[in-house]
């Protein structure tokens, strides 16, 4: 990668500026590359380190038993011998205030609902923006911006009190459409990216070859759509499942929790002292979100960066 | 262009033999956009409606069981701005740790790119894999496990700390003390934010033509002007845009500081805006004064968000 020989501060020490035989020149120019090769990869274990330690931390926890998560030592990997699976028993097992079955369950099924109606209404919209001309079109696609910026900690006392009026409080169906809400700007925006993607003409030659528009559309451009079709739900999966605040207002019954909210609570039913059990409840909690993320984190960059490097 | 038809956007002129159409009403598009515009204006239309509404009104606890709220005028407003230790302080304490986020996530995530550039595959991958571990890790899980890092009796910090200072640390609460805490939960921040940055840096850093660096180089531009001077000017939009989000989302931070106030924090002292409009209106009732202060934060939002919405309207030539 360092094809350009670069002089980070460990390696200019050595770089004296006599000019001598290109040999030792040479020799002194890669040398100067190993050293600063070593500082690089020095810095690239540390940034891993930094970055990946707290999660290596909560499934190290997860699976230590009690006794020796509150001792004086620190155990940094799990051996056969202390490898326990209690604190999974505990987290799943949780009773009294926090149950967490039926809190994956509320997770699953809001999670779903808001995928499903997201993705349906977000794709139509997308089609109404990207494949036709109207007007306020253009105000639409600006409304989808500005409404991206609106806090939800704001709204979250008028949403509260509307869900109530509508009797939905505690009910998946009201933090569903609550997410819908939510998530629809975002799913808009990006597919209108991804159909946009999709040049029209591929269309409108199959409709030259007879077919008609719609199954033009459902053969040509859907396909090709998959991908980011994909993309998207998945973004609209992890924002539903991690979300917090709406659901920390709207499902505040214990049996109407979902897993954010269980995680919150069992925290608190414990006292923050059986920190094992809690990290089994995180590591179950960040899982699904974890395998999903990487499946699609490529494309989660490169919206913002296409054209928008100058040059 | 602004006509409505039915026709694809990329009409090519003269290439179909049409009869002149008539201008129709657009059905087909409005009908397709219909669902979405009846949930968002349901669901974020009124909402906005009722908040401003509810901010001009008298509206406690008792008006939610039922009795009909009074009008007060700009009263919530008037005593909001008003309220020096709390509104003000809540919102200076935001804008601070927001300020102190986003420097740290900008530059660490900048210097994480640059030395992604320098990494060969392996090592590359290496970093990668760590990034993408931070930044998919759910924020509540997150700061749940950051918690028990700093856990006062048995987490690894104080146990470390212990080790190496010799001193006991043992039983030493980070979250007690509000600029500790602040600590912490810019530790937690910074550490979720940075892979959004590094990654998307790194993406725009690597499309700067090489020839261009190279020609720098032989021009005699050591590695920091290269990047003052080359680098800078190539990505500016990208930094741009990456401050503004990263302004935006910081100011809004609520789980991470509401979870440490459950693990150990005193609320009243550790308060950002967003758990502070949650106190006000959903713990103690105070609905019509926690509207006033949301509807302020809503326009502090637009205000910063202005810029990026610009830039994005100008980039995607709506």
């Amino acid at each position: 990668m360092s094809t350009i020989s670069t002089t980070p501060v460990a390696a200019v020490r050595h770089a004296s500026p006599s000019a001598a035989k290109p040999a030792v020149r040479k020799s002194r120019e890669t040398r100067r590359k190993k050293a600063a090769n070593i500082v690089y990869a020095i810095l690239a274990i540390v940034v891993f380190v930094g970055s990946a330690f707290p999660v290596y931390w909560m499934i190290n926890t997860s699976f230590l038993p009690a006794n020796l998560i509150r001792g004086s030592e620190l155990h940094y990997f799990p051996t056969p011998e202390t490898f326990t699976l209690r604190n999974y028993e505990s987290a799943i097992l949780s009773e009294d205030r926090a149950a967490f079955l039926p809190a994956l369950g509320n997770s699953l099924a809001v999670t779903l609902f808001t995928l499903l109606v997201a993705m349906l209404l977000g794709f139509l919209a997308s089609l109404a923006v990207t494949r036709f001309r109207f007007k306020g079109r253009r105000a639409f696609i600006l409304a989808i911006l500005v409404v991206q910026m609106i806090p939800g900690e704001a709204m979250m006392i008028s949403i509260f009190r509307i869900i109530d009026g509508w009797q939905l409080l505690n009910t998946i169906i009201g933090l569903g459409i609550v997410y819908v809400s939510g998530v629809l700007p975002f799913t808009i925006w990006t597919l209108r990216g991804f159909v946009n993607g999709v040049p029209a003409e591929l269309e409108e030659a199959a409709m030259i070859d007879g077919c008609s528009r719609g199954k033009a559309f459902w053969k040509i451009t859907f396909p090709l759509l998959a991908p980011g079709l994909v993309a998207t739900g998945v973004f609209a999966f992890i924002q539903a499942w991690n979300e917090f605040v709406m659901a920390l207002i709207i499902m505040s019954r214990p049996d109407s929790m979902t897993l954010p909210v269980w995680l919150r609570t069992f925290l608190q039913a414990t006292q923050a002292t059986n920190w094992g059990a809690v990290m089994a409840g995180a590591v179950l909690i960040a899982i699904p979100v974890v395998i999903f993320f990487l499946i699609v984190q490529g494309r989660m960059t490169g919206g913002l960066v296409s054209g928008a490097v100058k040059g | 262009m602004s006509s409505t038809t039915l026709e694809p956007r990329t009409e090519r002129s003269g290439a179909a033999v049409r009869p002149p159409k008539k201008r129709r009403p657009p059905v087909l598009p409005w009908t397709l956009l219909l669902p979405s515009l009846v949930v968002l204006g349901v669901l974020v239309g009124y909402p906005i409606v009722r908040l401003v509404v509810m901010s001009f009104q008298k509206y406690e606890r008792a008006q939610l069981m039922g009795q009909p709220a009074e009008w007060v005028g700009f009263d919530n407003y008037a005593q909001v701005l008003t309220d020096v230790d709390g509104f003000w302080t809540v919102l200076l304490r935001s804008f601070l740790f927001m300020v102190v986020c986003v420097a740290l996530t900008m530059l660490i995530g900048t210097l994480v790119a640059l030395l992604m550039m320098r990494l060969g595959k392996g090592f590359r991958l290496l970093v990668s894999i760590g990034l993408l571990l931070a930044w998919a890790m759910p924020a509540l899980a997150g700061t749940v496990v950051w918690g028990w890092i700093f856990d006062s009796d048995y987490g690894v910090v104080n146990n470390l700390l212990t080790k190496i200072t010799g001193e006991n640390w043992l039983g030493h609460a980070w979250l007690i003390n509000p600029l500790l805490f602040f600590t912490v939960a810019t530790i937690i921040i910074v550490w979720g934010a940075v892979p959004f940055v590094a990654f998307t840096m790194y993406a725009g850093l690597t499309q700067i033509p090489g020839e261009v660096l190279e020609a720098a180089q032989l021009d005699g531009a050591g590695p920091v002007k290269r990047f003052r001077l080359i680098m800078v000017p190539y990505v500016r939009s990208i930094i741009t845009v990456l401050v503004v989000l990263s302004i935006i989302w910081d100011l809004r931070v609520f789980t991470q500081i509401y979870a440490l106030q459950d693990i150990g924090g005193i609320r009243e002292q550790t308060n950002t805006i967003g758990v502070y409009i949650y106190q006000m209106g959903m713990a103690q009732g105070h609905y019509g004064l926690a509207g006033a202060i949301s509807v302020i934060f809503v326009f502090i939002m637009l205000a910063i968000s202005f810029y990026y919405v610009r830039q994005t309207v100008r980039e995607e030539e709506l």
